[in-house]
């Protein structure tokens, strides 16, 4: 109890007294061959650049969003200022950089980057962590949409596992864009390393703790997504970070169907089940992948159109024309799309099927000469599918002109939508689905630039072009 | 009782002939200090090491069962069941477990262990180690009531509050005594925080050292707290047999209620239990 204290300070002056003594008798090999240590510095801005720190903006960002001001500060001499600009601002559309310290340090006693911050109004900072060195990023920790505000808060941002950082550059880092169009000041002091011991209950996640299933084959390739650690901490709320995939130790149940790499890229191989799992620091991570694979897909022989009368989107056989993106993550749909590669054919796998939009605005496809759209599909999906096709004309004034409400055209647009015949699809097959260019489009196709899947069905596809 | 000792030895004897020899003696009869009393009681009188797996030792051991009167006073949320789901020995500890489940009406079942008509005593040292549960709404607790509450009814039978915690303050417990003119919002209470760690982490020691006219509140070695008459606004009751609880409360006027982040089940451990005269 109490006295304990008073009794401390003669014990460790005997105790070292006599480690000195013993020390003397005996030489311990151990000393020899410890290996080198980068240095353990905790502080990277207190009222200057630690020793080593540099600082490095994005491209793009305001170069000089950052400055040390010597006025505003929670303690000491200087903070760290950093002004975000307005929309339009030549100098740059958003404050970001990189807080490095090349040399490395040896971050592993700590368990959380902690500053204070406060700024000109209430504000959202974008991202905002360490682990950022413009390298591999091999560790990096992201704390998104940080609220901040104009009295000097402390904030935590936990190390997602410690001993995973006895060499690490990346310091610190953040990204924010303007509020509702207008630049503004934030500040930060007293940025450092600290060990607290209250950062507990690590609680990691992959997928965001999602238990997925997936119908897949070989070939298929996916990367884990969702990897996030959440701790409490001392004042008893949960802050959760979006970590990297070296974080974790990823597992599959069966490397004969799936295999996973350090980096959280999971790999079909073989026909079969398998779930996908993953560790961080010891601990369990929430969520799964469980696959079920149909194995080996046998391709379709190539089109044989002749290339004249074609205008290919996306085709092995052709050259493709430019498409912007073949997943617009438009609000609302719950779309994936993979890129799967089978003996050098290119394919595109959409999962999670609800509506997925394809486009081609640059420049958009006159398709006046031709009469179909074509497409290959393969699914196991072994419900029959509703499944419906839209192609759209963006018309003369050169942008998509769609009603928010029904996602229909509006303007100047004209679209069809096809709905492929119940019975036509069946599970483990390539169909292939010709479309007529006819109805609302036929006198308006010569600036197609928008495909829409829409349905609930997870499918291949390949071979999307239009012809004559 | 109060057998507080003021010397505090620390003697260095230092002898040598070519060696050293180096022998520390310390003393750890007991102290006083300006603000506070230690007593040491030593005789061990009664412990739960809970080495026997399965359900606690019914000699020493009853159950609060369901939900008693408006959640135990407290507008508590929770069931309390002797299921070994919610309370089991194993692996050397007793294991508290609260779930959140539909039962009986309830949406968390949990566990309440009292030692009435089984052990009750006046003074001594009543000492538990532990490891606490987290989050929001959970509300463990190591405490004791007058053993005349049947007769004597709450506040006037008292209740000694070793250890209260609150799972979205994982650093901090509170000691605390309830008495007549001092109960509920009036209670005479004092915290104690860990400067850098948690309750929920690793095991801690929480007890009371209490004589005559006096309770002192400890976590681990450091005494934090001293209650006597003076302190008190109202009669001193602590001066007769009180009986042991132990339990986790989920929700109630203390903690709120858990929220959506609240993590379920919660596991409340307990190492042991010792009483000393």
């Amino acid at each position: 109890m109490k006295k304990m204290k008073t009794t401390n300070l003669t014990l460790a002056i005997l105790v070292g007294f006599m480690v000195v003594l013993l020390a003397g008798c005996k030489r311990n090999l151990s000393d020899d061959v410890e290996f080198a240590k980068f240095p353990n510095t905790p502080e990277v801005f207190i009222d200057g650049f630690s020793g080593g720190l540099q600082y490095f903006p994005f491209a793009g960002s305001k170069l000089n969003a950052f400055t040390v001001d010597t006025e505003t500060r929670y303690a000491g001499t200087a903070s760290m200022r950093f002004d975000v600009p307005n929309v339009g601002d030549p100098s740059g559309a958003y404050a970001g950089a990189i807080f490095p310290d090349n040399g490395g340090r040896d971050l592993s006693g700590f368990d959380a980057l902690t500053f204070y911050a406060k700024a000109s109004q209430s504000g959202t900072i974008n991202e905002i962590g360490f682990g950022n060195d413009f390298g591999e990023n091999k560790h990096l920790v992201t704390l998104s949409n940080m609220r901040i505000n104009t009295t000097w808060t402390k904030y935590i941002i936990p190390i997602p596992d410690p001993s995973q950082l006895s060499l690490e550059k990346g310091m610190f880092w953040y990204a924010e864009g303007p509020e509702n169009g207008n630049g503004y000041t934030f500040w930060i002091d007293e940025l450092k390393f600290e060990k607290l011991g209250t950062v507990a209950q690590p609680r990691p996640a992959i997928f965001n703790g999602e238990e997925k299933v997936e119908t897949s084959f070989i070939g298929v390739t996916s990367t884990i997504s969702g990897l996030t650690q959440t701790f409490n901490l001392a004042s008893g709320q949960n802050q959760t970070v979006a970590v990297a995939p070296a974080y974790f130790t990823f597992a599959s149940s069966n490397t004969n169907v799936a295999q996973v790499s350090e980096k959280g890229v999971v790999t079909i191989v073989g026909a079969g089940t398998a779930k996908i799992t993953a560790v961080l620091g010891g601990v369990r991570a929430k969520g799964s992948l469980s696959i079920t694979s149909a194995g080996a897909i046998t391709l379709l022989p190539p089109p044989n159109r002749l290339a004249a009368n074609v205008i290919s989107l996306f085709s092995n056989a052709y050259t493709n024309v430019p498409v912007d993106f073949f997943n617009g993550f438009y609000g609302g749909s719950t779309t994936q799309t993979a890129d799967v590669v089978i003996n050098n054919d290119n394919l595109k796998y959409y999962t999670q099927l609800n509506y997925v939009g394809i486009e081609f605005n640059n420049p958009a496809v006159n398709a006046t000469p031709m009469t179909f759209l074509h497409l290959d599909i393969w699914t196991n999906d072994s419900v029959t599918p509703n499944f419906q096709v839209k192609v759209r004309d963006r018309g003369a004034n050169g942008v998509l002109n769609t009603d928010v409400n029904t996602g229909g055209p509006t303007v100047d647009d004209k679209e069809i939508t096809y709905t492929v015949p119940v019975n036509s699809i069946i599970k483990g097959q390539w169909v292939s689905i010709d479309i007529p260019l006819t109805g609302n489009i036929a006198a308006q196709k010569n600036n197609l630039a928008q495909i829409v899947f829409v349905g609930n069905i997870n499918f291949l596809l390949d071979n999307l072009y239009f012809y004559k | 009782m109060n057998t507080a000792n003021p010397s505090k030895i620390n003697r260095l004897i230092l002898a040598g002939s070519g060696l050293l020899f180096v022998l520390l003696c310390f003393s750890f009869l007991g102290c006083t200090d300006d603000t506070q009393k230690v007593t040491n009681f030593n005789t061990l009188v009664m412990k739960d090491e809970f080495s026997t797996p399965g359900a606690p030792n019914t000699a020493l051991w009853n159950y609060d069962i369901g939900t008693g009167q408006n959640g135990w006073g407290n507008n508590e949320l929770q069931f309390y069941t002797d299921r070994s789901k919610n309370v089991t020995v194993q692996n050397g500890y007793l294991v508290i477990t609260a779930h959140k489940e539909s039962f009986n009406g309830s949406s968390y079942t949990s566990a309440r262990l009292v030692t009435k008509g089984k052990f009750d005593q006046a003074y001594g040292r009543f000492e538990t180690r532990m490891r606490l549960p987290w989050g929001q709404g959970m509300w463990p607790a190591f405490w004791m009531l007058g053993a005349d509450i049947d007769t004597n009814p709450w506040p006037a039978a008292g209740e000694i509050d070793i250890m209260e915690f609150r799972g979205q303050n994982p650093s901090t417990i509170l000691g605390t005594v309830h008495g007549p003119g001092y109960s509920a919002g009036q209670s005479i209470s004092k915290s104690y925080t860990l400067k850098d760690g948690r309750f929920d982490t690793d095991f801690h020691v929480f007890g009371v050292e209490w004589g005559p006219n006096y309770i002192n509140f400890y976590v681990d070695n450091v005494l934090y707290n001293q209650i006597t008459p003076a302190n008190v606004t109202g009669k001193w009751v602590f001066n007769k047999p009180f009986y042991i609880l132990i339990n986790l409360a989920v929700g109630g006027n203390f903690v709120g209620s858990p929220n959506s982040e609240t993590v379920f089940p919660q596991t409340m451990l307990i190492d042991y239990i010792r009483v000393y005269k």
